[in-house]
């Protein structure tokens, strides 16, 4: 029926269009005096009202008696038609159709940009409101300072800080690698390199960005971790097939390009005279960076890096794929470590009956990392607001 | 400040000069590493993929017998049997049942899907003998690959006398190139060293010899092997039959078209993307339809008619904390609202498309804004200046001039939404799904889900299918990526 449906709210549509502006016409050839709006805008209003009017049914209708049921198409039809019939009779020469429609069509504007809110919100109450059927089985205080998670097991544990200790450690381990290496990598970029390397330069970053984590994990598993291992036991360490370093690594090289892009708009956003005022006092090329740019640019810098923190803590499919499952309370990087990311994925993925303890908890898992990227993404968003002003 | 500038001191100018170009050269290896890195990344799934790309048949003259081909119905013909009657009748001497069950393992489950689908659609070949490619199977394959081991053949260059001693072999002779685990094939036979002593080698049959005639140079061989039969998925009587077939002839390669043209199965050499292809492509126009017009419709409200107010600043915030939100957590929205709440089918392109668009809407929206932003305000200013409504002279005028700045950004939020894996996941594709999803609603799966699958499984054949499967994804998105490239450098302007 939704397809019948559809096609008759689209015809009502048409219908209504060129039924108003046919009026509207006939208005305009008709008179002498001009109309106050175009032929077209009458069209238009008409249009609209009609797909309000066939369009709304049709949700209620749905809502009420479900997707399938014949009356839909018929209400629409009818409510439609309606629509159609009663602004025709409104079509006069003064009219203000025009404005009218405009109207409209910011309703609709506001009720798109409204749909980031409602995101934000939806996100926040579908997580919120399991979460809350999890904590009435489990207590928040053996949730948040439990240190064993055993989500399968019988009797169940869910200890959060197994997994928060394996994320951060993970999370450690990727900034150590990208913090310098973006950093150095914006640096070089917008103070040493010519246009044409930046040219080249900047794209491959931006390949490296856009390369799918899914990508980055099989490597990361399949290449990183036996190169890992293989590396450590010829230092005669004990390396774990599944080790945080190598996840965490190349969760590094995934940010890399999140730090170097961020960070290359900051440091282009420190004024020249800045700079200018340094050599003048005859200092080199990175001793003005060092001691005048860098400074400058800290607070940006501090949010970028927020930013990619943020960004791996939240990181889904390499860890997936490369770190392990097991709960280990440890922060030895050779050793396999999980991550709150993994535990969701593990947890929900398959069937999930949605009133077991070990479902629900993969919402309490995912309220606690929507939660800690919230504030470090607000904190990091409001730096670089504040900071952009200044310069501005 | 105790460093300041001595112009005597040139030694100190020195240490500040070399400490510069230290500096720089810092950079320079920190954008080398990461350079590298995508280098490495590309060259490394490159090579594990690009055996994927190819298959091995084993050409085969097949009668295709009316009485095992019903008229009215050839698809239901026993093609499997026609096709492992021919491939044992190139080996008259293969009749133990344990020795025949070896050569028809070298075939794939699949091997005579391209015979039938051909008689199928040429009817009158029924009756007639016809050559067929009979694909094989994955360990086959892999081996003729040279990916279970590396087989070292050397013709034999001495005289041996060979002998029966119930099931045992004894050769004596010059045993100077025999050692143990080898295969020697003469006579029509392939025996198995088991241990060489002093004037006599002992040898089991892997396929008895057909006379025990003496070996003189020439008339003999010795494959050996890097890896022994133990650490590898296909045991030396399957490889003396597939190097019997080798000797033949009969063994083609070919581009593994397969691979785009068939769904998803158990079997890796019968593998291939097109229902992941189909899935990917029905949840983007799901994403697109929805993120596109909401992303658009959200960016010229917010750039050029919401007053400057709490509400707007709301939005705002919320637009750029939501491109920060980690994906999973799209994941865990779609698996409660979507599915839990309004009862929308699981793994259904229907849900990843509105997912996915949820997911891309912060994107397009911030480029959208971005473009709409750059059209100077001189355009908007004449336009209302000639007595355009702001409608008007926003739709008309500047909307227009914004479209590649948004086009870029919508083609960067495709190929974002064409590499999420994780909050599909939460959704459930990551279904079985042998077929092409036929609608909206159907469960389907996709591009990246599929590599998650594969990537997943214990065969090694699956691991190069992985890496296929990943270089199609990532020739997709740069693709993606060169177009948007592309269409900011022809269409930027410069105001």
């Amino acid at each position: 029926m939704t397809s019948w449906t559809l096609l008759i709210i689209a015809a009502l549509t048409a219908t209504g269009f060129f039924v108003g502006q046919a009026k509207a016409q006939g208005l305009r050839n008709a008179g002498t005096a001009s109309l106050h709006s175009l032929p077209a805008y009458h069209g238009l209003l008409m249009a609209s009202m009609a797909l309000a009017a066939a369009g709304i049914t049709t949700l209620a209708v749905a809502a009420i008696a479900g997707p399938n049921s014949l009356v839909m198409p018929a209400a629409a039809a009818l409510l439609g038609t309606g629509a159609i019939a009663a602004s025709y009779r409104i079509i006069t020469r003064d009219f203000r159709a025009r404005n009218r429609f405009e109207f409209f069509v910011m309703l609709v504007l506001i009720a798109c940009s409204a749909v980031a809110v409602l995101t934000t919100v939806g996100i926040v109450f579908s997580v919120l409101f399991e979460s809350l059927a999890f904590f009435s089985e489990v207590s928040p205080i053996e949730f948040l300072f439990g240190t064993h998670w055993a989500p399968t097991s019988t009797p169940p544990s869910f200890g959060l800080i197994p997994l928060l200790a394996g994320t951060l450690l993970i999370t450690f381990i990727a900034i150590v690698v990208a913090g310098p290496l973006g950093l150095l990598s914006a640096i070089y970029m917008a103070e040493y390199s010519s246009r044409k390397m930046r040219g080249v330069l900047k794209p491959m970053l931006e390949i490296l960005a856009g390369v799918p984590t899914v990508v980055l994990g099989f490597f990361a598993a399949l290449t990183v971790a036996p190169l890992v291992r293989n590396a450590g036991e010829s230092l005669g360490l004990n390396v774990a097939s599944e080790s945080a370093l190598a996840a965490g690594l190349v969760m590094g090289m995934m940010i890399v390009p999140l730090i170097s892009s961020l960070s290359d708009d900051i440091i282009n956003a420190v004024p020249q005279a800045l700079r200018d005022g340094s050599y003048a006092m005859g200092a080199t090329k990175s001793e003005t960076i060092k001691r005048v740019v860098l400074p400058a640019a800290l607070p940006g810098i501090v949010s970028a890096f927020m930013l990619a923190i943020s960004r791996a803590i939240g990181e889904t499919m390499i860890v997936v794929m490369a770190a392990g499952l097991a709960a280990n309370l440890t922060f030895n990087p050779l050793a396999a470590v999980t991550t709150i990311t993994v535990q969701i994925a593990t947890l929900l993925v398959g069937d999930q009956e949605f009133d077991s303890a070990k479902t629900l908890s993969a919402f309490a898992l995912g309220f606690v990392l929507f939660c800690f990227t919230l504030v470090l993404n607000y904190i990091a968003l409001r730096i670089v607001q504040r900071y952009r002003e200044q310069y501005d | 400040m105790t460093d300041t500038f001595d112009k005597g001191n040139a030694a100190f100018i020195a240490k500040r000069y070399a400490s510069e170009r230290r500096f720089k050269a810092y950079g320079a290896v920190a954008l080398a590493v990461s350079v590298l890195f995508l280098v490495y990344l590309i060259v490394d799934i490159g090579i594990k993929a690009w055996p994927s790309f190819f298959e091995h048949r084993v050409v085969l003259e097949v009668n295709l017998d009316a009485s095992k081909i019903p008229a009215d119905e050839v698809l239901k013909g026993d093609f499997e049997g026609l096709v492992r009657g021919s491939l044992r009748s190139l080996f008259p001497r293969v009749t133990t049942r344990g020795d025949v069950r070896s050569l028809t393992s070298l075939l794939s489950a699949g091997a005579a899907d391209d015979l039938r689908q051909d008689t199928a659609a040429n009817p009158a070949s029924i009756g007639t003998t016809v050559r067929a490619g009979a694909l094989l199977g994955d360990d086959s394959d892999l081996y003729l690959k040279g990916m279970l081991t590396t087989t070292l053949r050397m013709p034999g260059t001495t005289n041996l006398q060979l002998a029966q001693s119930g099931e045992e072999f004894i050769l004596t002779g010059d045993l100077s190139q025999l050692a143990v685990g080898q295969i020697v094939r003469a006579n029509g036979g392939a025996l198995r060293i088991t241990g060489v002593e002093a004037g006599l080698a002992k040898a089991e049959a892997i396929l008895p010899p057909a006379t025990l005639n003496s070996l003189t140079p020439g008339t003999w061989d010795i494959l050996s092997f890097s890896r022994a039969e133990a650490d590898r998925r296909i045991d030396d009587r399957q490889v003396v039959l597939l190097e019997a077939l080798r000797d033949k002839g009969v063994i083609e390669k070919h581009f593994a078209w397969r691979f785009f043209t068939s769904g998803d199965s158990r079997e890796p050499e019968l593998a291939g993307l097109r229902g992941a292809i189909f899935g990917s492509l029905l949840t983007l126009i799901m994403t697109l339809s929805l993120s596109v017009p909401l992303g658009i419709a959200a960016a010229v409200y917010l750039e050029e008619f919401a007053a400057k107010n709490k509400w707007t600043e709301i939005i705002e915030v919320n637009i750029n904390n939501l491109a920060a939100v980690p994906s999973i957590i799209f994941g865990l929205l779609g698996l409660a609202v979507f599915i839990n709440f309004f009862g929308l089918p699981r793994s259904a392109p229907l849900v990843g498309g509105l997912v996915l668009a949820l997911l891309v809407l912060p994107t397009i929206i911030i480029a959208s804004r971005a473009a709409l932003k750059a059209v100077p305000p001189s355009i908007k200013e004449a336009a209302l200046g000639v007595g355009a409504s702001h409608q008007q002279a926003v739709f008309h005028h500047v909307l227009p001039l914004a479209v590649p700045g948004i086009l870029t950004g919508t083609i960067l939020g495709v190929a974002r939404a064409l590499g999420e894996t994780a909050p599909l996941l939460m959704i459930g594709m990551v279904a079985f799904i042998v077929d092409v999803p036929k609608g909206f609603t159907e469960a389907a799966t996709v591009l990246p889900v599929q590599i998650f699958l594969w990537s997943d499984l214990p065969e090694i054949a699956f691991q190069s299918r992985t890496a296929a499967a990943i270089i199609v994804l990532l020739v997709i998105l740069f693709g993606l990526n060169a177009a948007a490239i592309y269409m900011r450098k022809r269409f930027e302007r410069r105001w």
